[in-house]
């Protein structure tokens, strides 16, 4: 019996029945790797992926992680077992050590959560720095840190590189090779297609609500990329 | 010239809003008619909230009348405060609550120990001035509360991402929400005396009560007013925003929200 899926959306359907976001959707996202979800704008897909952490719940229709009906996990243990990064960095007020301990109040020693930083390719001088005044790539590295000290088992990453230039959109999808290296898959959202070229093991493709396509990255992209 | 103010008087004080009346007509406001109708209107009601309440308050007519009064009020205060944020479910209900709790807290120090005499001379008067400004501060509550989480979606949602049960993830929100609320009432209150004389202790005067007996009795009724707006604000706020959560800890839609639903 092969192991159960990341994710597995069951006849998913998602708002009022005139106007659906997503429509009775069946897909299964893979246990492991860098899993690219894709599509044009307005497809579906960040609903999706809202559908992973129940930020999101559907109208109809069934969201599997690993196996379990998330619909009855506590939803507060599964977003942290489930994190997500969302498209615009969103700091909170205060410094980058305050934002750091909203995540996770019991890490009060500088130490620990120095090494978050670290995780997301910060030094630990930015514990000091205010929240509010860092650049937009600083930022959602700041919150992708945030989503680490949860110690999750999953990354959801919702278009985590569209408000960034592209050296530090460069420096996230590194990050994010590097977390799935380590172990942790990560489910990201996008509508570029060199992104999702670059840096997908695993593609679901997403057409206005339905799935168009989905499989390893070889299957989909055929030989080259 | 008398005590009384007298229909002549009143007729008198028109002459300001002929003023009015000639401003939005010569500044092309096209306001000349609302003016009128609320003119009028306010003539119409306060008369007969007048005779209403010269039969209510008269010393044979029995207490319980004045009561009745009361509740009435807190309940058209709910009805209000409702009607202006429809967005926030069950918000009747909450009003009611809160608007009970101010009048109730307010009534307790004011009869309970012994400020006013129990009649309804001072019942109706002190639960109208509670519950009007407590009232006030309620339907900005409910109406910020809705604009702000509207707005403040992406950092509620952030915090509700990070595992934080709704009650955290609403919290600096609420806070702010509750902030705006209280200070316009606790800058009037600083403002006493200074920039503006307020009405109970003016109208005391204007009735020929001695200034200083004035001036205790307008302090009192400040301080009830202000105890009230914060007990109503909280109340409200707090239930408020738990009905815009869902049980699973999911903010509901709102109006003008801006999420990406890419």
């Amino acid at each position: 019996m092969p192991p159960p899926a990341l994710f597995s959306f069951e006849q998913v359907s998602v708002g009022p029945r005139e106007a659906r976001r997503l429509e009775r959707l069946d897909a299964s996202l893979p246990d492991g790797g860098l899993t690219v979800v894709a599509g044009p704008s307005g497809s579906g897909k960040s609903t999706l992926l809202r559908l992973c952490n129940r930020l999101e719940v559907p109208s109809e229709g069934r969201v599997r992680h690993r196996g379990d009906d998330i619909a009855q996990r506590d939803p507060l243990e599964l977003r942290r077992e489930v994190a997500m990064v969302f498209q615009r960095p969103v700091t909170f007020a205060g410094t980058v050590r305050d934002n750091l301990r909203e995540a996770a109040p019991a890490r009060d020693d500088d130490d620990a959560l120095a090494e978050l930083l670290e995780r997301a390719g910060l030094q630990r001088a930015f514990l000091e720095r205010d929240a509010g005044e860092l650049s937009g790539g600083e930022a959602q590295r700041v919150c992708l840190a945030r989503a680490l000290a949860t110690r999750p088992r999953v990354l959801l990453m919702d278009e985590p590189t569209s408000s960034l230039d592209g050296e530090a959109a460069a420096v996230l999808e590194r990050l994010a090779r590097e977390l799935v290296d380590d172990g942790t898959p990560v489910v990201w959202v996008t509508h570029s297609q060199e992104q999702m070229r670059r840096l997908a093991d695993h593609v679901l493709l997403i057409a206005v609500g339905h799935v168009d396509r989905s499989g390893s990255a070889p299957e989909v992209f055929g030989d080259g990329r | 010239m008398g005590d009384d103010v007298g229909f002549e008087g009143l007729a008198a004080s028109l002459v300001l809003v002929a003023v009015a009346l000639a401003i939005g007509w010569r500044l092309r406001l096209r306001i000349q008619r609302d003016l009128v109708v609320s003119v009028v209107r306010a003539f119409a009601q306060l008369i007969a909230v007048g005779a209403a309440l010269a039969i209510v308050i008269e010393p044979k007519t029995p207490l319980v009348w004045s009561w009745l009064w009361v509740v009435g009020i807190v309940v058209f205060a709910a009805a209000t405060t409702r009607r202006r944020a429809p967005a926030v479910p069950g918000l009747f209900w909450i009003s009611l609550v809160a608007n009970g709790a101010s009048a109730a807290i307010g009534f307790a120090v004011a009869f309970g120990l012994g400020m006013f005499p129990v009649e309804g001379r001072t019942l109706v008067p002190v639960a109208g001035m509670l519950v009007g400004n407590s009232m006030k501060s309620a339907i900005v509550v409910a109406e910020r509360l809705v604009e702000a989480l509207s707005e403040g979606r992406p950092e509620v949602e952030a915090r509700l991402a990070l595992g934080q049960p709704w009650s955290a993830a609403s919290r600096p929100i609420v806070r702010g929400v509750l902030r705006t609320a209280l200070s316009p009432q606790i800058e009037n209150t600083k403002a006493l005396g200074i920039v503006f004389l307020p009405g109970a202790m003016t109208g005391l005067i204007l009735a020929g009560v001695d200034p200083v007996d004035a001036v205790l009795v307008q302090l009192a009724l400040m301080y009830l007013i202000l105890g009230g707006v914060a007990t109503t604000t909280a109340v409200t706020a707090l239930g408020a925003v738990r009905r815009l959560f869902t049980a699973d800890h999911r903010l509901v839609a709102l109006p003008r929200s801006t999420r990406d639903t890419g």
